[in-house]
């Protein structure tokens, strides 16, 4: 729908026109001059850097606080543990590889690609290996997606935890991803020795001392599970695979295995460690579900939020968000400002991909009383992200991942914002 | 600027020409933008004009000319033929194979085949019984498991918690939780000991298996575990799974047309942030206890907040806290001791230091420098760290930044498994606060 766009053009120009007015308005109250615009500075004077001082550029150190925090207690070492993605100080929809969270069983290895082999075998007709150049040379696609660890948000279950959206949903990232379609690879083993194809399964396993393994159904292998090497254009960093990992859209990123090594055809799942005694959902009664692969969809506000107060005090401001769902696109965020009485209906700043972050802002003018800020996503299904009463009704407190629900932040008069649960 | 608004009139009826063009069908677009392209070089062409010179009156007629092969160029572009506004397409897959890769050889393949499915296939033969399971976990697992495997400090527990699983805090074990012990032989055989995974043989991973089911109290001492009887054992909790039923229990009731407005009467904030984060400069996080309570902050209704609370306890008594440790008066030394402090969590889980340090997964860290490499008594060092210390190498703060940095690159075949301190801060401040210890 690129004619949606042409008239918003116009919206643009005139938008902006009001813009530059009101910044006139702002300045007329000043009662001095401003020393950074009648003084030459040093940077408007002497030379910067040049260009054989950077090959490889970093953020510059005044935003050396955008990074990737872990928390210690969390668990016994660092070495199988979990980070978080800066998701409060980002914005658009794109996470840069070097702030993109981590979470590793047995750290993060360096696998040179020469060295990187993938096996195929199983029930297939004949067992296969690649290399990493074999792969580069099947036809290969692009596509944005979200991979978000299922313990996101976990912490959650036990209420309010964590101050920070960084802590309580940073275990996620949204790349573009490059790579080969599973089914290209499954196709050239040949996927007759398996016969039905309907009740059968793929287990997939990384190189790494973890060796992560996971089960998945033949029918999401073949639709849209990526064998992939790229990520955002670049080679893909050591934390998240290097040379080469899996992507399985809108599923649990604990099945997106790392450095993967070996893909076998089965005609049952393996019942791995990873997917028995981690990443099940234990439910009030005791029992636990298994298999529960999609992420559903969710949203939060990342400003303000704990890390982002308002500073700017009265007047315009944007709230800016994420909304993501594994069952496809988003299709509409509403926000409520007073603790979800009253909602509105949130713009997306451009369609949403289909299991992709998008973001929405809800631009606003803030009378600087106290706010009760949520969001609430709905997906392509018409499924609605729930309240935490709700997903507590049906399963209780103890399912540690798949925590979904609506997130609130108070905000008080002063712009702060703290992590909070509400009646 | 006087000017412009004149010279620019004819540019907007550009812009209503492409506009108009656009509204006609779906798959124009992709020529609306390339017209739009046009249109924006076009008056990025007239913009420079304009500035360099207004007087001109060649200007009127160039920029006219300018224009006008906007124009053509518009009018060139309505005239292709329409393009389909997606053409991205699958990958696509051929119908045979396309002759990538190669077989794998059945050695291959039996080296990296090594799963175990719940049934029992794919064991190797073997067999092991728990009385010979103790002392390996003792040897290679107690460390972080615990002795009977009931978890040390924060690493996992193994056994026990039977008939937790529906309390507050499960406690999930291989015992109380693990549906198939198909599963406890691959994960262990597999992926542990934690940094030494794939060490251990059939055997060996048989007797642990069998140790971890009798401190599970499943069997007694004297059973045999083996590859003919793991796939019938019966876990306590085999029955309690069920296929994820999202789509009946949740999905069909949470699909409806959310409520927009009066959806609530009233509403109180009922908990606050368990914790406060403290994200310092230097990266990670501190977590701090919120003292602040529910109590004093407003309701919410239709018609807003309550009241606008005054000023009130915020995360500041968090920032004061960091603000006074850096105060202290400190020299240098201190400091730089005190940054070690910090590196050293890094390595606490596996090592102690201090007065009455004792080895845990790691050796104790007394005295470290001048220390002989791997002479640490009681404690049972990897190859690499034994052949060290029969060559009599000596710890001194080279040898030690060296292996910090990269622990494993250092000494090939360590058992340590820490990937290594990236920061050079980081090496020379724990060896600081190492060497605090050279006297203990
Ligand atoms: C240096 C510490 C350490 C040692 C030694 C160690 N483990 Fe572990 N073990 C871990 C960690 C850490 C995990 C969790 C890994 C993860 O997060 O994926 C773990 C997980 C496990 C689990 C799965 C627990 C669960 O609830 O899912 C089992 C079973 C286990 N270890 C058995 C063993 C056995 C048997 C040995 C000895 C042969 C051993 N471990 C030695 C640290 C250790
Ligand atoms: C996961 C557990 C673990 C962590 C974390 C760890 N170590 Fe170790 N460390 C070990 C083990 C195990 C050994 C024995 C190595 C061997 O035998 O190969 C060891 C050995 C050492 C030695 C040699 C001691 C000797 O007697 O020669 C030093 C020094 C050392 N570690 C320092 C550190 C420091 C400093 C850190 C933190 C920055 C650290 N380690 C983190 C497990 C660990």
């Amino acid at each position: 729908m690129d004619e949606m766009h042409k008239p918003s053009r116009r919206a643009f120009l005139r938008g902006s026109a009001a813009a530059a007015a009101g910044t006139v308005a702002g300045a007329a109250s000043a009662q001095t001059a401003d020393p950074l615009i009648t003084d030459v500075q040093d940077w408007a004077s002497i030379t910067g850097a040049g260009v054989d001082e950077t090959p490889y550029g970093m953020p510059i150190e005044y935003e050396s606080h955008v990074v990737r925090r872990n928390v210690e207690w969390l668990t016994a070492s660092p070495i199988s543990s979990i980070n978080f993605t800066p998701i409060h100080a980002l914005e658009g929809t794109i996470t840069p590889q070097g702030c993109a969270f981590e979470r590793h069983h047995s750290g993060a290895i360096e696998l040179r690609k020469e060295d990187y082999r993938l096996m195929i075998n199983g029930l297939v007709d004949k067992p296969l290996v690649f290399t990493y150049a074999d792969l580069e040379r099947f036809p290969r696609e692009n596509h944005v997606y979200f991979c978000e660890c299922a313990a996101n948000t976990g912490m959650e279950w036990a209420g309010a935890q964590l101050n920070g959206v960084q802590f309580t949903h940073g275990m996620i990232h949204n790349m573009e991803y490059t790579g080969v379609p599973l089914r290209a690879l499954l196709n050239e083993a040949g996927l007759g020795a398996a016969g039905d194809l309907k009740d059968k399964w793929v287990y997939v396993e990384g190189a790494d001392a973890s060796s992560n393994g996971r089960s998945i159904p033949m029918e999401k292998a073949l639709d849209d599970v990526l064998v992939a090497f790229k990520a955002n254009g670049e080679a893909l960093r050591m934390e998240h695979g290097y040379p080469v990992r899996l992507v399985v859209p809108g599923w649990e990123g604990n099945m997106w295995v790392k450095w993967i090594r070996r893909i076998e055809v089965s005609d049952t799942p393996t019942e791995s460690r990873e997917e028995t005694s981690k990443y099940t959902d234990v439910l009030e009664d005791g029992t636990a579900r298994k298999w529960t692969w999609v992420m559903d969809a969710k949203s939060v506000i990342t400003s303000p939020s704990p890390q982002m107060p308002i500073t700017h005090g009265k007047g315009p401001l944007v709230i800016s968000g994420l909304a993501w769902s594994g069952h496809g696109q988003i299709t509409r965020v509403d926000v409520s400002r007073d603790g979800g009485i009253t909602w509105e209906t949130a713009r997306l700043g451009k369609q949403g991909d289909t299991k992709a972050l998008t973001r929405f802002y809800l631009d606003v003018d803030w009378d600087g009383a106290p706010m009760l800020l949520q969001a609430r996503a709905m997906d392509e299904t018409g499924y609605v992200q729930p309240t935490k009463d709700q997903l507590r009704e049906t399963r209780g407190e103890n399912s540690v991942y798949h925590n979904n629900c609506i997130q609130t932040w108070y905000v008080n008069a002063e712009g702060i914002a703290e992590n909070v649960e509400v009646s | 600027m006087s000017k412009s608004p004149n010279i620019l009139l004819p540019a907007l009826g550009v812009t209503g020409i492409v506009l108009g063009g656009a509204y006609g069908t779906m798959t124009r677009s992709y020529k609306a933008d390339e017209a739009d392209i046009a249109r924006a070089q076009a008056q990025a062409a007239e913009a420079r004009l304009v500035s360099q010179e207004e007087a001109n009156t060649d200007l009127k007629s160039q920029i006219a000319l300018v224009q006008d092969s906007a124009k053509a160029k518009i009018a060139e572009l309505e005239a292709r033929p329409a393009v389909a506004t997606s053409m991205s397409a699958p990958a696509p897959v051929r119908d045979g194979a396309m002759g990538l890769g190669r077989e794998a050889l059945l050695e291959e393949i039996a080296a990296w085949d090594v799963d175990v499915l719940p049934d029992g296939r794919g064991l190797p033969e073997g067999t092991g019984n728990a009385f010979d399971g103790e002392e390996l976990f003792a040897d290679k697992c107690a460390a972080c498991h615990g002795d009977f495997a009931e978890g040390v400090d924060n690493w996992p527990v193994l056994a026990g918690g039977f008939d937790t699983l529906a309390d507050e805090d499960p406690v999930k074990t291989v015992g109380s939780y693990w549906p198939h012990l198909s599963t406890v032989y691959d994960y262990v055989y597999r992926s542990m000991p934690f940094g030494e995974a794939g060490t251990l043989t059939p055997d060996e991973t048989y007797a642990i298996v069998a140790y971890i089911l009798f401190s599970n109290d499943l069997i007694d001492d004297e059973f045999e575990l083996s590859h003919e009887n793991l796939g019938a054992f019966k876990m306590p909790n085999k029955d309690g799974f069920v296929v994820d039923d999202r789509p009946e229990a949740e999905y069909a009731a949470w699909s409806v047309e959310p409520c927009m407005s009066n959806c609530k009467e009233e509403v109180t904030v009922t908990m606050r942030s368990v914790f406060l984060v403290n994200t310092p400069p230097e990266g990670g996080s501190e977590s701090v206890m919120n003292p602040a309570s529910v109590e004093g902050l407003p309701s919410f209704s239709s018609a807003g907040a309550s009241f606008i609370p005054e000023a009130q306890a915020k995360p500041e008594a968090v920032v004061e806290v960091a603000a006074a440790a850096v105060e202290e008066p400190a020299d240098e030394g201190a400091e730089l001791i005190k940054a070690g402090e910090k590196v050293f969590k890094k390595c606490k889980a596996c090592h102690e230091v201090g007065n009455g340090a004792k080895n845990k997964s790691g050796p104790q860290l007394n005295a470290l420098i001048g220390r002989t490499m791997g002479s640490v008594e009681g404690f049972k060092y990897s190859n690499v760290f034994q052949a060290a210390a029969d060559e009599g190498r000596i710890w001194d703060e080279a040898s030690l930044t060296e292996f910090l940095a990269k622990p494993k690159s250092y000494m090939k075949g360590t058992r340590m498994s820490f990937s290594g301190l990236k920061k050079e801060g980081d090496q020379v401040a724990i060896i600081a606060y190492l060497n605090s210890f050279l006297g203990e």
